[in-house]
């Protein structure tokens, strides 16, 4: 094994033991990291939806696009760029959250509830395989959502960054100045949204993932498409890192509590499970990246993958006051029906942005 | 000598395009791109083929390399 594929198995292994490591620090069970999860919370804590047991400006997501910004510049691989069917991608992104929020995680949340021996998350992990493996197909089609141009300005790039700043400015203040509505920043005060990490060790946990997944290009529904497409197992190292150092971590810290039945923030619907995540594997394949990828590739200065961050938070918003997300009762019909049109929709655009 | 251009390109486009020309049975294929990542992907694809690199340009936001079995 080569040094690329002995650091990002590395780099996994140091992501699952601190995902797990930030559950024992008071994160929510098995929710170390969930970039959906995640940027739902922050669409909460803005009050784009009023789910009041989901809202927080998460760290980590902060740390991620900051961490990754700093290495992306320091490895003079920060750029603006742009212009591959941009609102599609947005699109897109709104379902991909909305598949996310239909399993309850993003890809990176299913290894770690893996690890946390959630067999649901199993399930899920089969969808995923499996979206991942239809996305391949269009691929194989001569699927493109077109070329980006770099720009000739790289003021864009700084946007993602900025608005991280923001929202550190934000979570730090947490002001109230519209009284009326309680706003504008919400925090959960029971719930997930409630269950949180110190914010200095989640910003720097946060950190450490974006400088790991800078450098490796970890992306978790790329690893399963290299392995199909060109039998290259790099990424897929990244994946199995992930989830032996949570697995790892997990039984040491007692977490690790194998089955089915109550599992936290989990539903054992299995069709949805494993479409919800097929749905996220097929539109991150389109996509060329996972959601972790996305927010990596955006703090970049990939206005695109840019455009993909704000359709999922868009998305996450949208999930929550149309009912479409699950919770630990199951998924709704609102839920199941949404599912199924961002699946239709994938094969839409998976059909129709075919190559000549 | 093919020449293909991958620039722009987002994960996994430019393996694919460089892939379908060597499954056609091309012997020699010049390649430019623009991103870090396409090239160590491009890169890897080309040595797990059997095939020589020889990195013509290698800049910051443009790269070019030769391919030769």
């Amino acid at each position: 094994m080569d040094n690329r594929k002995w650091f990002i198995l590395c780099a996994g292994l140091i992501i699952g033991g601190v995902a797990a490591t930030l559950v024992k620090l008071g994160n929510p069970p098995n929710m170390g990291f969930c970039i959906a999860c995640f940027q739902r919370d922050i669409a909460g804590a803005l009050g784009l939806h009023r789910a009041g047991v989901v809202q927080y400006i998460r760290p980590e997501i902060i740390g991620i696009i900051l961490g990754a910004v700093f290495t992306s510049m320091f490895a003079g691989e920060f750029k603006a760029r742009g212009g591959s069917s941009t609102l599609v991608r947005f699109a897109m992104g709104m379902f991909m959250m909305i598949g996310a929020l239909v399993f309850l995680g993003c890809p990176l949340r299913d290894i770690l509830r893996m690890a946390g021996g959630d067999y649901n998350a199993v399930v899920g992990l089969l969808g995923f395989i499996a979206g991942v493996a239809t996305g391949v197909f269009f691929l194989r089609k001569g699927f493109n959502l077109g070329k980006a141009e770099n720009s000739h300005s790289n003021a864009g790039g700084y946007i993602i960054p900025l608005f991280a700043a923001l929202l550190l400015f934000l979570l730090l203040k947490a002001t109230v100045f519209n009284p009326d509505a309680g706003g504008p920043i919400f925090f959960s005060k029971e719930g997930p949204g409630s269950m949180a990490a110190p914010i200095a060790i989640s910003l720097i946990a946060g950190l450490l993932v974006g400088f790991l997944a800078q450098r490796t290009r970890l992306c978790l529904s790329g690893g399963f498409r290299d392995f199909i497409l060109i039998k290259d197992n790099y990424l897929l190292l990244g994946f199995l890192g992930i989830f032996a150092g949570a697995l790892i971590l997990n039984i040491f810290y007692g977490f690790f509590k194998p089955g089915f039945a109550e599992q936290p923030i989990a539903h054992t619907m299995h069709i949805w499970n494993f479409l919800g995540l097929y749905l996220v594997g097929l539109t991150a394949t389109l996509l060329g990246g996972c959601p972790l990828r996305q927010l990596v590739l955006s703090s970049e200065g990939d206005l695109d993958a840019g455009a993909v961050v704000f359709g999922m938070i868009t998305g996450a918003a949208v999930a929550h006051n149309f009912m479409f997300a699950a919770s630990a009762a199951g998924v709704g019909i609102y839920g199941q029906i949404a599912c199924i049109v961002g699946i239709v929709f994938m094969f839409w655009i998976g059909w129709s942005y075919r190559e000549a | 000598m093919e020449k293909i251009d991958v620039s722009g390109l987002s994960c996994p486009m430019p393996v694919i395009k460089v892939k379908k020309l060597m499954d056609q049975g091309s012997q020699a294929i010049s390649v430019t791109g623009t991103s870090q990542v396409s090239k160590e992907n491009v890169s890897k694809l080309a040595v797990s083929k059997g095939f020589k690199l020889n990195i013509i340009r290698d800049g910051k936001d443009e790269w070019e390399m030769e391919l030769t079995k």
